[in-house]
């Protein structure tokens, strides 16, 4: 496959409410940011990733196009997906030699609605919708599958949130306390945050990433795999999508320094490190991950950016990036970034 | 534009006002099963799945990709969900070719639906954030304005969009599944109907509809069948609230034709295309995208269309099919136009077959005008 690299990422000081801010004021600054960084004005591709259910509204990408100033008109797409799915899509069409750079971004403000309610309608709208099981139920019926223990949970969380008070564009959350559940058996600190936010990057290839950054953060695998969304016909206990994944992205052919992982729950963590094979030493979302902040529609895509960053700065060598989407993990993406 | 590309199967179900004996899932299935039947294929040969309708609110499912994964064969593989407003469904088909020209896959389903009767589409339009632009009472509340200074710019007479109004339900009387089948149409049927947004009259637009479409993409080595090859593929996005934007003719409909062109080596459009299927939702859009497409001169799109040059015997027939405006799966209108340039270069469209076909251009929009993915698609390998 063609050489293509992450050679800038930015994303928003991300908050716990709503700040007054659209869609397209939350955008702007993160494209500007990225432009500046890359010294590119204009792009070969564009592709975002956003959900109009969180804005409430239909076509709630459109307005972004004003903040992206895509004038002379630009070729251009979007999924309703999380934008790693657009940065997957980006890079597809990198590889047909013509165009030399890419811009991805996502943005998404969970603070609009009842984040919990709005996940539902993913669901099956015939059989599963009317149950009525919301998004944490489903978590804490995969959660209550695995087992896990509940120091290893509240060590994830402890750490996640930590790393997040260190990491200035994730929220400053305590540490986990209190004895009550969300749902059995998840506490409310087990569910990542409300978050608004967004986040960009910029895609080169060849010779422009060489020119454009120090250090570019190669794609050396990526790709991404659904399975079944009926839990009855799911092993609850992994996660086969993640594991063909990050099977086909290559993520065992070599050491991982850095993973980040789009854990949205405490125990998806350790569903996930072990899908990956993740070796013991690898450090596993210095971001503070999910739990610390999650911009729905961003958080995957800065989950590339956080990795590609550790890359960018000179602080690891090989990193792993994993987004999700769907109950329950359904749906993964693994991208392997190299020095 | 990367590895060469090919269209091996077309799979539709019949469009109509409400399928009432199928889910979601049940009607999305059913144009995959034909495509693949179309393919000599099952879904074990399907290396990824691209998914695209129009926003999520028109059924009431967020994201259903996650939900339609098991029936459409799509569990172990990947799976893309596209969305760029009326447009998507030609986004679908782009971004299903992208991977094979890219080299990632070798057999790509792509699949868009709309099942419009599980909700109330102008209301679903309607709804919009505080301090944005609204598209008014649905999609004609919001277009009708712009034909009207493409009529006033252009000194059109006011029959022409009761002519192409005719002339894509007299096609669709020839195709089995279009929606809107109304024997005998003429003008007079249509100028009786109810003036909804002036100037588009009821059978001026397009009708709401349940369906899915479906193709089986595959890269040169995987062709079985009969091909149609993929000579060339652009998209293009421009804002909504640029001051000096021409929502008549918008530039980045002319800068997408003018790249797919170029990729299939195409200078004179009128006359190297034989059969466009246009997204004409709004009778009046056929005269406007003649001109903002490059088979017209600024202000002569509505005299290609009064001599008849665009009907099914004419030199350049547009909208063989019907057209959105005979069927309207909101989400899935723009891959049934390109699914249908693919059927004419293939001789595979049936009673509404244009003979000799060999080159056809596929063409979506959406948006306030913004949104634009085409594709040229001919008999002959590029």
């Amino acid at each position: 496959m063609r050489e293509v690299a992450v050679i800038a990422f930015a994303q928003t000081q991300h908050t716990d409410h709503d700040e007054g801010l659209t869609d397209f004021e939350l955008i702007h600054p993160v494209i500007q940011e990225v432009k500046e960084r890359t010294g590119l004005s204009r792009f070969g591709f564009t592709c975002s990733g956003s959900c109009d259910y969180l804005a409430g509204a239909p076509f709630s990408f459109v307005s972004a196009l004003d903040s992206i100033g895509a004038w002379p008109p630009i070729s251009e797409s979007h999924v309703e997906m999380d934008a790693a799915w657009a940065l997957y899509e980006a890079w597809v069409r990198l590889q047909h030699g013509d165009v030399d750079s890419a811009l991805v971004y996502g943005f998404g403000k969970s603070s609009m609605g009842d984040l919990r309610e709005i996940m539902t309608l993913q669901l099956d709208p015939y059989y599963l919708a009317p149950l009525g099981l919301d998004q944490v139920s489903f978590a804490a019926l995969q959660a209550s599958a695995y087992g896990a223990g509940r120091a290893e949970l509240d060590e994830i969380v402890r750490r996640s949130r930590a790393d997040g008070r260190n990491n200035p564009h994730a929220l400053d959350l305590g540490d986990p306390a209190g004895e009550e559940f969300e749902v059995a058996p998840l506490r409310p600190y087990d569910v990542a945050p409300i978050t608004d936010g967004a986040a960009a990057i910029v895609l080169a290839a060849g010779d422009l990433a060489r020119e454009l950054a120090e250090r570019p953060a190669w794609i050396t695998g990526i790709a991404h795999r659904i399975e079944p969304h009926y839990l009855g016909m799911r092993d609850l206990t992994r996660s086969p999508s993640a594991e063909a994944a990050g099977r086909a992205a290559g993520v065992g052919k070599g050491p991982v320094d850095v993973a980040e992982l789009h854990a949205q729950f405490s125990h998806e963590e350790l569903i996930l490190r072990q899908a990956l094979e993740l070796p013991a030493e690898t450090v596993v979302n210095p971001s503070g991950g999910a739990l610390a902040a999650n911009p729905v529609m961003a958080t995957g895509l800065i989950r590339i950016g956080e990795a590609a960053s550790r890359i960018l700065d000179g602080g690891a060598g090989r990193t792993v990036a994993h987004a999700t989407s769907g109950p329950c993990l359904q749906h993964n993406l693994v991208t392997v970034l190299e020095a | 534009m990367g590895n060469r590309c090919a269209v091996i199967g077309v799979g539709q179900t019949r469009y109509q006002t409400k399928r009432r004996d199928v889910s979601i899932a049940g009607l999305v299935r059913e144009a995959a099963l034909r495509a693949l039947e179309d393919a000599g294929l099952t879904f074990k040969d399907i290396d990824a799945v691209v998914i695209g309708k129009a926003p999520d609110l028109f059924e009431g499912v967020m994201m259903p990709e996650a939900y339609l994964a098991d029936a459409l064969g799509a569990a172990g593989k990947p799976m893309t969900r596209v969305h760029t407003a009326g447009s998507v469904g030609g986004s679908t088909a782009l971004v299903g070719a992208s991977l094979i020209q890219g080299g990632v896959h070798d057999r790509v389903l792509v699949v868009a639906f709309e099942k419009q009767s599980e909700s109330n589409a102008t209301w679903a339009l309607s709804t919009h954030l505080p301090f944005n632009a609204s598209l008014v009472v649905g999609a004609g509340g919001y277009f009708a304005p712009h034909i009207r200074e493409y009529m006033r710019r252009s000194g059109a007479p006011d029959h022409i969009g009761t002519l192409v109004a005719v002339k894509d339900r007299q096609n669709a009387l020839k195709n089995p599944y279009a929606h809107l089948k109304i024997p005998g149409i003429n003008r007079q049927m249509v100028e009786s109907t109810p003036m909804l947004w002036e100037p588009i009259r009821y059978l001026e637009t397009c009708p709401s509809s349940d369906g899915a479409c479906a193709m089986v993409l595959a890269s040169e080595d995987k062709v079985t069948g009969t091909p149609a090859w993929v000579h060339g593929t652009a998209m293009r996005s421009e804002p909504m609230a640029r001051a000096d934007r021409d929502t008549v003719s918008p530039q980045a409909g002319k800068d997408c034709a003018a790249d797919v062109y170029r990729q299939a080596g195409i200078t004179d459009p009128r006359r190297e295309i034989d059969v466009a299927e246009v997204y004409v939702p709004f009778s009046w859009y056929e005269p406007m995208w003649l001109e903002n497409l490059g088979f017209a001169a600024e202000g002569e799109g509505w005299k290609l269309t009064e001599a008849g040059c665009t009907a099914f015997d004419g030199d350049i027939p547009w909208n063989a099919s019907g057209g959105v405006l005979s069927s309207n799966p909101i989400g899935a209108s723009g891959l049934i136009r390109f699914a249908e340039a693919a059927l004419q270069v293939r001789g595979m469209a049936g009673e509404h077959q244009v003979d000799g076909a060999r080159t056809a251009l596929g063409h979506a929009y959406g948006g306030g005008a913004q949104f634009f993915a085409m594709w040229i698609v001919g008999a002959q390998k590029p």
